[in-house]
């Protein structure tokens, strides 16, 4: 069983309009490549020039945001759930 | 209610030019789009300012409606008719004793406790949003709240008509979640704190096509904020403060404050001035504070838990904003634990006759920090915002007020109670003297 993605509409259009992707990936770094693999031109839109994932967008791991876990070496098992969000939301 | 005797020619495509990435500079229609597809950066509304200083006077704002629609020309909309509840034109209240009391000689207070109809300032961001999401054909609105906005976006919703539905952590204050219920819209208390329920938001607002105001329509809702400044300089008579303090949520507020004066300067409605920005968050939830204090240009989330709910946002969206403009007008960002909160609260309510909730608390208690500090100019025009009303968060103080004295209807026992009442108070001075 892969790993269930959760793809934001600004991506949409490199999906083919998917909303939901599934991967195989033991890592979120490993993750980017697979999606990059799957959908060309992805990873670039994910992560900055020096390969960092930009600061704009968070990854969350079955609800926990990466960045209170490993990051982007955070372990994943099948059957996980990954949701690619945007951080410009909410508040005021 | 009195209108412009000559509406100017108020159309968007005159005034608002696009959307505009804030990041890399990407440009897009004015759509309901909140972040870039290039680089996920936030989207701000641009204006042809050119055209606002040709159009927009004192006069041609003063000579408008008596409520956050006189600066219309500055907000993101293009109704002839907003949707308009009396929100905002709340009062600029000069805080003599709470001034007093701190050493600062020229204090006020912008009192959105007050605001219309539903007692915060999130009725002004509101009434953009949902003024922006009928222009754009939507007819279901929703929002990922801490309460405040749960209330605002339920109550504007039901005036104009739209379906609502509301996202609110589970463990929302009573008065906050009835004050959205009333309005009857559907509401989802999610089991969950703010950050958890703004990213199932950001889910839902994909997969359902609604207008949430504060993901996809953010950048129109957001610019509701800066009716903060606009209505600060008006009432200060056409003139900028010397130094605010504001409380920091996800960043949005202190920004929008700082565009509204510095929008104002670039029309010419008022002189150039520096104004100081200090940013004010809860000890349990204060991100943005920490990475103030630690020298960082980035924001590190933390999972919140303190009382100030209405603002306990961990992941702050316009968190790096807010640090940039604390920085560049130097002025600082810190944060009070929750007793001062309470204490801060107590102090507003003792000094100015306003019940601010937990969030006026945190803003109060941080003003208090700074003024000890020394951090404030004393001689300087220091304004505070309070946005929150004291009645919906009556949890928070609850243990913290006294209790009225029970007597009979007789003199003899007011007399009683009155004499007992003397002592307690007597020995309260005394306990202060000490």
């Amino acid at each position: 069983m892969a790993v269930k993605v959760l793809i934001p509409t600004p991506l949409q259009k490199l999906t083919n309009n998917q909303a939901v992707i599934d991967c195989e990936a033991a890592t979120i770094s490993e993750l980017l490549d697979s999606l990059e693999a799957a959908c060309p031109g992805i990873k670039a839109r994910l992560c900055d020039e020096s390969g960092s994932l930009r600061r704009f967008v968070n990854f969350y791991v079955n609800s926990e945001d990466i960045r209170f876990l490993e990051g982007p070496n955070t372990p994943l098992k099948p059957g996980d759930e990954v949701s690619i969000v945007p951080a410009i939301a909410g508040g005021c | 209610m009195s209108t412009a005797a000559a509406p100017a020619p108020l159309t968007t495509l005159a005034r608002v030019r696009h959307l505009r990435c804030r990041e890399c500079g990407a440009e897009y229609e004015p759509v309901a789009k909140h972040v870039c597809e290039l680089c996920f950066g936030p989207l701000e509304v641009g204006y042809d300012y050119e055209f606002l200083r040709q159009t927009v006077t004192r006069e041609s704002i003063q000579g408008g409606p008596l409520s956050m629609w006189r600066y219309r020309a500055f907000l993101p909309v293009e109704s002839p008719q907003p949707i308009d509840l009396g929100t905002g034109l709340t009062p600029l209240v000069r805080a003599e004793r709470l001034g007093r009391r701190l050493g600062l000689k020229r204090l006020y207070i912008k009192n959105d406790a007050v605001n219309m109809p539903t007692l915060s300032f999130k009725d002004r961001v509101v009434s953009v949003a949902l003024t922006r999401a009928r222009e754009l054909g939507f007819t279901t609105v929703s929002c990922a709240s801490t309460g405040n906005l749960a209330n605002s976006t339920a109550a504007i919703a039901a005036h104009a008509g739209l379906e609502c539905y509301i996202f609110i952590p589970a463990d929302l204050e009573a008065g906050k979640v009835l004050g959205s219920l009333i309005y009857n819209p559907t509401v989802m208390a999610v089991e969950g704190n703010y950050d958890q329920v703004n990213r199932l938001c950001s889910e839902v607002a994909d997969r359902y096509g609604w207008g949430f105001v504060n993901i996809n329509l953010r950048p129109y809702y957001a610019e509701g904020s800066k009716t903060l400044a606009y209505e600060v300089a008006e009432q200060l008579g056409w003139q900028l403060p010397d130094q605010i303090v504001a409380p920091l949520a996800s960043g949005s507020l202190f920004t929008k404050i700082y565009k509204g004066f510095q929008e104002f300067v670039k029309v010419g409605l008022v002189a150039e001035r520096p104004v100081r920005f200090f940013g004010a968050q809860a000890q349990g939830c204060a991100p943005i504070a920490q990475a103030w204090a630690a020298g960082r240009d980035f924001v590190t989330p933390v999972k919140p838990n303190t009382i100030a709910k209405s603002i306990a946002i961990g992941n702050p969206a316009d968190g790096i904003y807010a640090l940039d403009i604390a920085r560049k007008t130097q002025g600082e960002i810190q944060a009070v634990s929750d007793a001062e909160i309470i204490a801060g609260i107590k102090l507003l309510a003792e000094t100015e006759g306003i019940f601010t909730e937990t969030a006026g608390g945190t803003t109060v208690a941080v003003l208090k920090q700074l003024a000890e500090q020394g951090k404030l100019d004393p001689e300087a025009t220091t304004v505070v915002y309070i946005t929150g009303n004291g009645l919906k968060t009556q949890e928070a103080v609850q243990a913290h007020v006294g209790h009225p004295l029970r007597i009979q209807p007789q003199i003899a026992s007011f007399e009683g109670a009155l004499e007992r009442a003397r002592t307690l108070e007597r020995l309260d001075w005394q306990e202060v003297a000490i």
